[in-house]
């Protein structure tokens, strides 16, 4: 393809991010996951980078998760997006950051149902109205909170304590970058870089000096699939999806794993016990497996954070080798320790699976 | 340990270790089979559909993934009626195709 049509097919895929003033939504299910990404993500917006954030304690779930497994009608999912936009139009905000990836998909859904069929949208400020009488205005821009970290990628870059350069080789690290399916697959045009080839995470990697690979099964579903996971019957086929990503990179020996989404990095990293108990196979090197973050807790890495303050310890797939290659200092003994000191106790270690 | 679930058999094909040759040859004497489009007619007009799972669609995807057996078993349940032929909405001669799959693919008498 001639570089001009190349660029003119990728402008179509650059999205608006403003740089200020947004109203941030939590995730339903990250803050048992990964709890300290959220937190991460408006400590470094609000205290390292200076921007406006606002969140309010009055928001609810978007409603994705029953919408997605089918258990809630569309009218419903709409009601509750609208009384989160309402929030936001209270509190006086124009830009609506979502820290989920199916919040975002589902956001974009609705935006986009309501601008194509005007007369469901008037019927959904009716059922709000009727609900909770409050009005909302839709939001001026939808972003994901990974859009976010890539706007601030180059600020973070200059206040960066750590580069994700490996201290023993002086090579790059090799990362896998994994995007969540509701990111783009469902509105490309929604998303950095759009379904093919989404550089929200790239452009973070890239910045903070390391090195992204591609694989095969690099655009392959995390294998999460609500309906496929909630159904215990159905959990053989999510195993299998997350089992047959891991060995497509297999042969690459990454270092780590990126990712945006909510699920993503709670299966990739829980599965890796699974697999290593069903099949006796682990995929990081001496028995470790692949270290599994989000893009918060990343940068609150490489912005010098100690990793045990933004709950690294939660991760099934231990987290040491990589902050050993990348020279970031801990102290194991912290590791089990709370912020106010209390012991939270050590986990059982796995039979297969090594963890420090 | 037993989780309650395990994994499932993996269903990916390595077309690089696939010998497709027979496929080129039917490709050569029967050049509409590339202008399938998986459509499924084929399959939901085939009276022997519903009793011994015949399907044409899957006939012909099988048999461009090198997965000869599987397609010559459902082709033993074929009829010949020619009521594919009817239905399908690209022209391709199915009934015919039949014939040239059995004449190509059971030239070593499988």
């Amino acid at each position: 393809m001639i570089y001009q049509g190349k660029q003119k097919i990728w402008a179509d895929y650059q999205k608006e991010i403003p740089d200020n003033h947004w109203f941030y939504v939590r995730s339903c299910i990250r803050q048992n996951f990964f709890p300290g990404s959220e937190k991460m993500f408006l400590e470094i917006c609000r205290n390292v980078l200076k921007k406006d954030f606002f969140e309010t304690e009055y928001h609810t779930t978007c409603g994705g998760i029953a919408y997605h497994c089918d258990t809630i009608p569309q009218e419903t999912v709409m009601t509750i997006v609208a009384r989160q936009f309402a929030l936001m139009t209270e509190a006086g905000y124009e830009n609506y950051v979502a820290s989920c990836i199916t919040s975002f998909g589902n956001y974009a859904e609705i935006i986009e149902t309501w601008r194509e069929f005007p007369e469901v949208e008037t019927r959904i400020r009716e059922l709000l109205w009727k609900a909770c009488r409050r009005e909302f205005k839709i939001p001026k821009n939808l972003a994901h909170a990974s859009d976010l970290i890539y706007k601030y990628r180059n600020e973070i870059a200059a206040r960066a304590k750590y580069r994700l350069v490996n201290r023993y080789t002086g090579e790059p690290l090799k990362v896998v970058e994994h995007i969540g399916c509701h990111y783009a697959k469902m509105f490309p045009s929604k998303g950095v870089g759009g379904a093919e080839y989404p550089y929200v995470l790239c452009g973070m990697i890239e910045s903070w000096g390391g090195n992204v690979i591609d694989y095969p099964e690099r655009r392959h579903c995390c294998g999460y699939g609500f309906r496929q996971y909630h159904v215990k019957a159905n959990r053989g086929y999510s195993l299998s999806n997350t089992y047959k990503k891991f060995e497509s990179m297999e042969p690459y020996h990454p270092d780590f794993i990126l990712t945006n989404c909510p699920g993503c990095p709670y299966f990739m990293d829980r599965w890796q016990y699974v697999i290593a108990e069903t099949e006796g196979k682990t995929y990081g090197g001496n028995g470790y497996g692949i270290p599994v973050l989000t893009y918060e807790e990343l940068a609150s890495l490489v912005l010098g954070y100690d990793p045990w303050d933004i709950g690294m310890q939660l991760h099934q797939v231990a987290v040491e080798p990589l902050l050993d290659k990348i020279g970031i200092a801990y102290d194991p003994k912290e590791k089990y320790k709370g912020l106010n000191e209390k012991d939270l106790m050590r986990p059982e270690l796995p039979g297969v699976l090594r963890c420090c | 340990m037993d989780f309650g679930f395990k994994l499932s058999p993996s269903s990916a094909i390595n077309l690089d270790k696939v010998d497709l040759s027979r496929f080129e040859k039917l490709h050569g004497i029967e050049p509409d089979i590339i202008k399938c489009m998986a459509c499924g007619s084929c399959t939901s007009s085939c009276p022997a559909n519903r009793f011994s799972g015949m399907s044409l669609r899957k006939v012909i995807l099988d048999l461009q993934r090198g997965r000869e057996k599987e397609a010559l078993g459902m082709l033993r349940n074929c009829m010949l009626c020619g009521k594919c032929t009817m239905v399908c909405p690209r022209g391709i001669n199915t009934r015919h195709l039949i014939l040239s799959i059995c004449r190509i693919y059971g030239e070593d008498g499988k």
